[in-house]
């Protein structure tokens, strides 16, 4: 069925159509639709789930903690300050090794309070323990929340998973979305097995006492070795899901014309979408412009993009996030995957569209020239996209 | 007729050879609580002091299905077990075992989310009025005047009244116990786990490491706490206040110890002067004037 | 099967035998108790026994010698005495 959906309703959609039976939520902009949503479809019976409007977004991911240990096919969302508020229960997730699936509508931190879109949130995160997979579209982010689940309760993964989308660009912009009938969801994704373990009567053993040096590293181990693990089974996943439906998101990365390359600009999002606009604009001047989009953060696909742009001759990777004091994230991630190379491409990293700046095809374009320029030029610094200082001056 | 000892459980919940100080309120607490319910419950435990008395992984001390939880999340995950087991339509207790400070404090965020929605869920908190398990520092529920690592000329605030804090809730019900009254304790647990909606319940646990006084003393000291009326066991079940144990006949001032025979026997008070003494029974007698005036609503049935 | 995340199992003696914590060791007169089980109900470790006719004997392996059974017994029949 094709209707016509929000970024955040699709991904209350993708959670309907998992029969996710738990949510624990708290509203923040701009993912309230999401949760709003799931309250509509848990309050006229469409959803048979139990959901818990929490106090707090740490009290959410806790909320989720307990359900999933209990058996529960948990989910919620969040963004921003919401997220990061939440950061402890999230680390505490992964190594509790929960499939729990969480919605984030990325947004930017302050101060000052700021609304608008910017992944430095959800990056920051990267580090919890979690998968973690950024989507272009909201068809893709209905896909990814269903396949979300998939992914998370595999055995060879149980860990919780991240959605990003967007935030306004996707979670509060409408485009045709298929939703699938449920009866071809359900052939997907099958119920919830008692894995990893299950808080039960029946089972009296305690979770999460404390550790000693001599087995916290190995559990560590365990949990950096599923991660890696979901590599495969996101592969995997994209495959089946394309046999099921038709669609198919490239599993860990999206590559646009990228084979021929000489330059390529590398994002994360639904800004993609208008690198891919430039890119084909800059085609027809004869420059060989593409898109690397890469759909997965972690586990990092490290060999896939060393494997893409080994051929390419200049690299633009564009970061709508900010480490400070170090630059882009994404950025840092894509030259540690290039490192074994040895011949390397030029690598160029430029921070844009913080707090919700809008990156036109036009930023683009520039940006796939001055690669080129600074290629020539060798000037591999930073640059910061329509940077304008004198607006402080204000 | 009432619980009697040798009515009890004989089945140990909490296996011999834990790492909790000898003379320990919380191992006490968790004895208890396990022959209270027969083992039958998913037991939340938060930071604290009976993290540490589980002893570490790969063994634990306790029999029962425990998931340990970060400082502030305790109501919070409790929520969400509750309700699966509720989805599930298995009808087992959820329990949390939270110390002073991760419920009060750091904790007390989500105890009130959980109270406000009526999560089905029975909350006990062992109070050893201060952060013991990290050294003895001061938390909302140190005494005034207390000496503490982060008071070491007495806690100059009074402390948190948490129960009256969750009573102000009106969940349907609340009570203090004592570990040196385990009947008591039993009783309260046990109603508990046959009402729907949040149960609290606020252990009063007399702490030998952190409140300096000898190992054999814990159950003598906790006696004393409620004998002088410096603690008082009551239950307020669906707003009805009443008085509980020996609790019952201290109304009358005259049949209440000297609360400086339990100040006496505690080193973390030795350094009070007569006006800190002063103020602290005052404090017991105000506390006392409140529970008259709840003590006879109670009887005439009133509800919150 | 090996473990992939922290899942612990009961167990007795988490701490090692706790009995060698011991300074002083609780002694019961047996002709003195009259099976009240109050120092039962109050050990905190457990290691107060209780045989089939309500008598109690300590379990020495694990005891800590906290002597709250000795100080709570209503007639006396505990005495806590030095270990060698």
């Amino acid at each position: 069925m094709l209707k016509v959906l929000s970024g955040n309703h699709s991904a209350a959609f993708g959670a309907l159509l998992s029969r996710v039976n738990f949510v624990a939520a708290y509203p923040i902009t701009p993912q309230t639709q999401i949760i709003e949503k799931l309250s509509e479809f848990v309050d006229t019976g469409l959803l048979d789930a139990k959901y818990i409007r929490v106090e707090s977004e740490h009290s959410a991911m806790a909320a989720c903690v307990g359900a999933s240990a209990t058996g529960a096919r948990a989910f919620t969302a969040s963004s921003s300050h919401g997220l990061i508020y939440m950061a402890e229960m999230t680390f505490w997730a992964s190594a509790s090794r929960l499939p729990i699936v969480m919605a984030i509508s990325c947004r930017a931190l302050g101060p000052p309070w700021n609304i608008g879109n910017e992944h430095t949130d959800i990056l920051a995160l990267r580090d919890a323990g979690w998968v973690q997979i950024f989507v272009e579209n909201n068809q893709e982010v209905l896909d990814s929340v269903i396949q979300a689940y998939r992914i998370a309760e595999d055995e060879r993964v149980l860990l919780p998973v991240m959605i990003g989308l967007d935030a306004f660009t996707l979670s509060h912009t409408s485009e045709p979305v298929e939703i699938p009938s449920q009866e071809m969801v359900d052939q997907f994704l099958p119920p919830r097995s008692d894995k990893p373990y299950l808080l039960s009567p029946e089972n009296p053993f305690t979770f999460g006492n404390m550790s000693n040096p001599t087995e916290h590293m190995e559990l560590r181990f365990m949990h950096h070795t599923a991660v890696r693990n979901a590599k495969n089974v996101i592969l995997e996943v994209d495959k089946k899901w394309e046999a099921l439906f038709g669609r198919s998101y490239g599993g860990l990365l999206d590559e646009f014309m990228c084979k021929d390359a000489e330059v390529v600009v590398v994002s994360i999002g639904a800004s993609s979408g208008d690198a891919k606009e430039a890119a084909n604009i800059l085609r027809n001047e004869g420059i060989k412009a593409g898109v690397l989009r890469v759909r997965v953060i972690r586990p990092f696909p490290s060999e896939e993009v060393r494997d893409v742009l080994s051929r390419v001759k200049a690299v633009a990777v564009v970061d709508r996030n900010l480490s400070p004091g170090s630059g882009g994230i994404l950025v840092s991630e894509v030259k540690n995957a290039l490192y074994g190379l040895r011949s390397k491409p030029f690598v160029k990293g430029y921070i844009l569209g913080l707090g919700g700046r809008d990156v036109t095809v036009e930023d683009y374009q520039a940006i796939f020239r001055k690669t080129l320029k600074s290629y020539e030029e060798g000037d591999d610094r930073a640059d910061w996209v329509n940077l304008n200082l004198e607006v402080l001056d204000r | 007729m009432s619980l009697q000892i040798k009515e009890l459980d004989r089945k140990e919940y909490l296996l011999p050879g834990h790492t909790a100080c000898p003379g320990c309120p919380a191992a006490m607490g968790l004895r208890l609580l396990g022959k209270a319910l027969g083992g039958n419950m998913i037991l939340v435990i938060p930071a604290s002091c009976a993290t540490i008395i589980q002893g570490a992984f790969p063994k634990t001390s306790l029999t029962v299905p425990l998931i340990n939880v970060p400082f502030a999340s305790s109501a919070a995950i409790a929520s969400g077990i509750s309700e699966t087991l509720d989805l599930q339509h298995k009808d087992v207790p959820v329990v949390v075992f939270a110390g002073d400070g991760g419920t009060g404090d750091i904790g007390l965020q989500a105890l009130s989310g959980a109270a406000e929605r009526g999560e089905n869920i029975i909350y006990i908190c062992y109070d050893n009025e201060g952060y013991e398990n990290t050294g003895i520092q001061r938390s909302c529920s140190t005494p005034y005047g207390a000496w503490t690592t982060t008071t070491i000329k007495g806690k100059p605030e009074k402390r948190k009244d948490i129960p009256s804090i969750i009573a102000a809730h009106g969940v349907p019900y609340v009570a203090t116990a004592s570990v040196s009254y385990p009947l008591d304790f039993i009783d309260k647990v046990r109603k508990s786990s046959k009402i729907r909606g949040l149960k609290y319940i606020h252990l009063h646990a007399p702490c030998p490491t952190g409140w300096r006084f000898p190992s054999e003393k814990t159950i003598e000291v906790g006696r004393l706490a409620v004998l002088t009326g410096t603690w008082i066991l009551y239950e307020i079940e669906y707003g009805s206040f009443r008085l509980t144990g020996p609790s019952r006949s201290l109304l009358d001032r005259g049949k209440r110890k000297q609360v400086e025979e339990y100040l006496k026997a505690q080193g973390r008070f030795k350094h009070l002067n007569n006006e800190m003494i002063k103020r602290i029974k005052e404090e017991v007698e105000s506390k006392w004037e409140e529970v008259k005036g709840l003590t006879l609503r109670g009887e005439r049935g009133s509800h919150l | 099967m090996r473990k992939t995340t922290a899942i612990s199992e009961p167990a007795k003696g988490v701490a090692g035998k706790t009995g060698s914590w011991r300074l002083k060791r609780p002694v019961i007169d047996d002709s003195k108790c009259i099976k009240c089980l109050i120092c039962w109900i109050h050990c905190p470790d457990g290691t107060i026994i209780l045989k089939e006719d309500s008598s109690v004997y300590v379990d020495y392996e694990y005891c800590k010698g906290c002597g709250v059974c000795a100080n709570e017994c209503p007639v006396k029949a505990i005495k806590m005495v030095e270990e060698e």
